[in-house]
């Protein structure tokens, strides 16, 4: 069953461990500055790098989430990583290295190693964060954190209905594949065909949204919903949790001041 | 003792937006602590008729709850007294986590906050679901979504329980359970299913519902076995078919 | 198996952090926030109570129906966007708020797309996306005048010049952050989305004619009084002033950025400044290609007007 169903694709780990329990606000904020910080390392300034990567990965090890596991999911970037690799060629430097006919430049190369290490600790943050933080926490600190309520609540709701038409949709995909002999829609029949197929279950797949989202409504109503967004307080962020945030703030503001000094 | 009607419906009509009608003219009442079966084939109007206790849906003709006419001016204060359980609970347990759905009936209706907890924890435990107010509902079986869907509903304390279609899509285990929950449940019941077994089992009063009316309404028993009627709407039966033990006269 | 179903970033639309610098994260969060900010409202006029639940339930739609991708040819797999499906079934404000919760939740749950560079995800696929369907949408019915054809190929134009678009924007972005010359990013990234943008206008076509079969009334939510020129107008206005960006990406790709260094915001680990701002062209690609794509996209827009001033001049002669 577990590979039928889409919240196999969950990145949520449930442990027991310190970086579990702390407050998602705090989370939250620890990521995103951690994120912005990583962003903000300038070119080659390396010590920076590994210190950020100290970070990161003492976060992992404590978590418990497993190593093995978040390297895994920070293989989705790597298609991007293309995106970039042409500024190993574009950047003026020094030659150091000649592909076919094209000049890899050492500041290229530098800037190429770079990019890809600030994406590659952003996105090792961005998974940890997701993994120690059920989805609910992490939605409370966002509307902890003043983004507007009426988003959080819809991303609360797309959250939960992912998983049920993200379902209705695999059955109509496992219904084509027992038409045409492939999941990936790439068996038999014309390109224009195949499109229709796609686009009527695509269809399909709208108007039951559509009648899913007015039972919804109506079982909303039914409990009293009024149109206002009501939700309970949540209790303030503890005072050593608070310190740790701002240690954890400051580290990193350090580590920024390092980067830019000349060594 | 004066019995208090629950439900008291006078002649209610609804019509689609194609004008097609699903309920044409549906005269029904029921006294507090009644348990009531509704049956009928699809689309006889069950869950439409369902969808008009608590004034979701509103037809011509008269709808009064525990003596109040909806909608009226307490529309929300009605809600809180007409539990409806959905057939699909993906459709009830619209938030992310079992607390918040299970919380959202008592924040609408404006309770404090400590209130709101207990009342999360007492309606959890009434079904059995302990210690779940943090699972989050896409991770629950099918019998775990339908126990709390239906503690979504007692939090808000509800006089009267409309249930659509409970047992649907329950293994026999899990509904066997939900049938010993419902068993014991204090609040007016009115219940429409296709589970005949259910309603020989814990309804001692049975409606029958084709094409927008009411058709048969009388003691369980006696409407099952009257086979030719079953078959004129398209119900079995329940089988094997044993005499209820509840002394219906 | 089941994960080659899931939508991942092997359309490259969702641009992971570290690959935008912090001014043009910035000001993406910026313009994403104001569009955002009026479809939140726009929407919340229109919809009322429903909002909530119709906007989370079709986000999650979306999500599902990109995973719904079939190939187009050699192996590319048509990723499904939904932006134009989003405006054409919802309206543009709807669209808009649908299309950012979608991009949001990719990036919160499943690393699909950054966090500090959401705001320029938020931008591409959610504002620019769908205003930009929406436009070119509403320009085709009123170019076609009603004519029975005009939702299929109103749908079909729509999701292609969306997709386009939203890779153009990205690369634009790019190159702006010194991250991809625009020479390099801009013809592939428009390349590969213009094969993408014709799976993406067939199963939008699909969708909306399966639709129009089983509920017309729900294609007539944003039927023809919403005021079609005036869409057709921003859609345009956006198409525009990407490509009037595109050409200032370009030769100088660190030039803002190069302006942060002077107020010592980044300075490289070598302690030295960039040289005197290098003309960054790809060897091999000559600037033509640039300026042949340039001469495109203008060339599309002057023809574009023309047709619009066509269709103006019809309906003051009907009218």
């Amino acid at each position: 069953m577990a590979g039928e169903h889409l919240h196999a694709l969950d990145g949520y780990r449930a442990r027991t461990s310190p970086v579990h329990h702390l407050d998602a606000r705090v989370k939250l904020v620890l990521a995103l500055l951690f994120i912005l910080s990583a962003v903000l390392t300038p070119t080659g300034a390396w010590p920076a790098y590994i210190l950020l990567t100290a970070l990161v990965w003492s976060a992992i090890i404590l978590s418990q989430v497993g190593m093995g596991f978040v390297q895994r999911r920070t293989a989705v970037v790597m298609p991007f990583a293309l995106a970039a690799v042409t500024v190993i060629f574009t950047t003026p430097g020094r030659p150091v290295l000649t592909v076919w006919k094209f000049d890899i430049t050492d500041h290229g190369l530098l800037r190429l190693i770079s990019i890809l290490l600030k994406s590659w600790l952003s996105i090792q943050a961005a998974v940890l964060l997701t993994a120690c933080t059920p989805f609910p926490a992490l939605l409370q600190a966002m509307s902890a954190l003043r983004i507007p309520r009426v988003l959080v609540v819809i991303l609360g709701f797309t959250y939960r209905y992912i998983f049920v038409i993200g379902d209705e949709a695999l059955r109509l995909i496992r219904g084509r594949a027992a038409r045409s002999g492939d999941l990936n829609g790439k068996g038999g029949g014309t390109l224009l065909w195949r499109a229709r197929v796609t686009g009527n279950m695509a269809g399909s797949l709208f108007l039951r949204s559509i009648e899913r989202s007015e039972r919804v409504y109506a079982a909303m109503l039914a409990r009293g919903y009024d149109g206002q967004i009501r939700t309970l307080n949540h209790p303030t962020v503890r005072p050593s949790e608070l310190v740790l945030m701002l240690a954890g703030s400051l580290l990193l503001v350090l580590i920024q001041l390092l980067a830019r000094l000349r060594w | 003792m004066v019995a208090m009607k629950a439900i008291e419906i006078t002649d209610l009509y609804y019509a689609y937006h194609n004008g097609r009608y699903a309920l044409r003219g549906v005269t029904l009442s029921i006294m507090a602590g009644e348990k009531v079966a509704l049956v009928g084939p699809n689309g006889a109007g069950k869950s439409t008729l369902l969808l008009h206790l608590n004034g979701i849906l509103r037809g011509r003709g008269t709808v009064r709850i525990l003596g109040e006419e909806i909608p009226g001016h307490n529309l929300p204060r009605i809600r809180a007294q007409v539990g409806l359980v959905f057939q699909d609970p993906d459709d009830q347990l619209f938030s992310p986590s079992v607390f918040d759905d299970v919380a959202f009936g008592p924040l609408y209706a404006g309770l404090p906050e400590h209130e709101v907890r207990r009342r999360v924890a007492w309606a959890l435990a009434q079904v059995g679901l302990e210690g779940y107010s943090e699972r989050l509902s896409h991770h629950l079986s099918q019998g775990e979504k339908k126990r709390a869907a239906i503690a979504s509903v007692l939090s808000m304390e509800p006089a009267i329980l409309a249930l659509d279609e409970p047992t649907s899509g329950l293994d026999p285990r899990a509904r066997r359970r939900l049938i010993e929950f419902l068993r014991q449940l204090p609040q007016t019941i009115l219940c429409a299913t296709h589970d005949m077994h259910l309603v020989a089992e814990i309804f001692p009063r049975m409606v029958i519902l084709d094409e927008g009316l009411v058709v048969a309404d009388g003691p369980t028993q006696e409407l099952l076995d009257n086979t030719s009627l079953l078959e004129a709407h398209g119900l079995e039966r329940p089988w094997p078919y044993k005499p209820q033990e509840h002394g219906t006269p | 198996m089941l994960f080659s179903g899931l939508p991942s970033s092997s359309e490259p639309l969702h641009i992971p952090d570290g690959f935008l610098n912090w001014w043009v994260s910035l000001i993406c969060w910026v313009l994403a926030i104001v569009g955002v900010g009026i479809a939140i409202r726009r929407s919340g006029k229109t919809l009322g109570e429903r909002q909530v639940p119709l906007m989370g339930v079709l986000a999650a739609f979306i999500f599902a129906a990109q995973m719904l991708n079939f190939t187009i040819a050699g192996g590319t797999s048509g990723h499904f966007l939904g932006a134009a499906l989003a405006a054409i079934l919802l309206g543009p404000w709807a669209g808009i708020l649908t299309m950012t919760t979608v991009v949001a939740i990719q990036a919160l749950l499943f690393q699909d797309g950054g966090l500090v560079v959401m705001g320029a995800n938020v931008l591409n696929m959610g504002v620019v996306a769908t205003l930009v369907a929406y436009g070119v949408y509403r320009g085709v019915l009123e170019l076609l005048g009603g004519k029975k054809w005009g939702l299929p190929a109103g749908g079909f134009v729509a999701a292609w010049v969306s997709v386009v678009t939203s890779a153009v924007a990205c690369a634009v972005e790019l190159a702006f952050s010194g991250t991809s010359p625009l020479t390099v990013a801009l013809p592939a990234m428009a390349g590969i989305h213009a094969l993408i943008g014709i799976g993406e206008g067939l199963i939008t076509v699909g969708a909306l004619l399966f639709v129009a079969a089983v509920r017309r009334d729900l294609l007539e939510v944003t039927g023809p009084a919403a005021g079609g020129m005036r869409w057709a107008i921003v859609g345009l206005a956006i198409a525009l002033g990407l490509t009037l960006l595109a050409p200032l990406a370009s030769p100088h790709p660190d030039g803002l950025e190069r302006v942060a260094e002077d107020h010592g915001f980044i300075e490289t680990a070598q302690g030295a400044p960039y040289e005197i701002i290098p003309d960054y062209v790809f060897p091999g690609i000559p600037n033509e290609a640039l300026a042949t794509i340039v001469a495109g996209l203008v060339g599309t827009l002057i023809v574009a007007g023309v047709a619009f001033t066509v269709a103006l001049a019809r309906r003051k002669a009907a009218s």
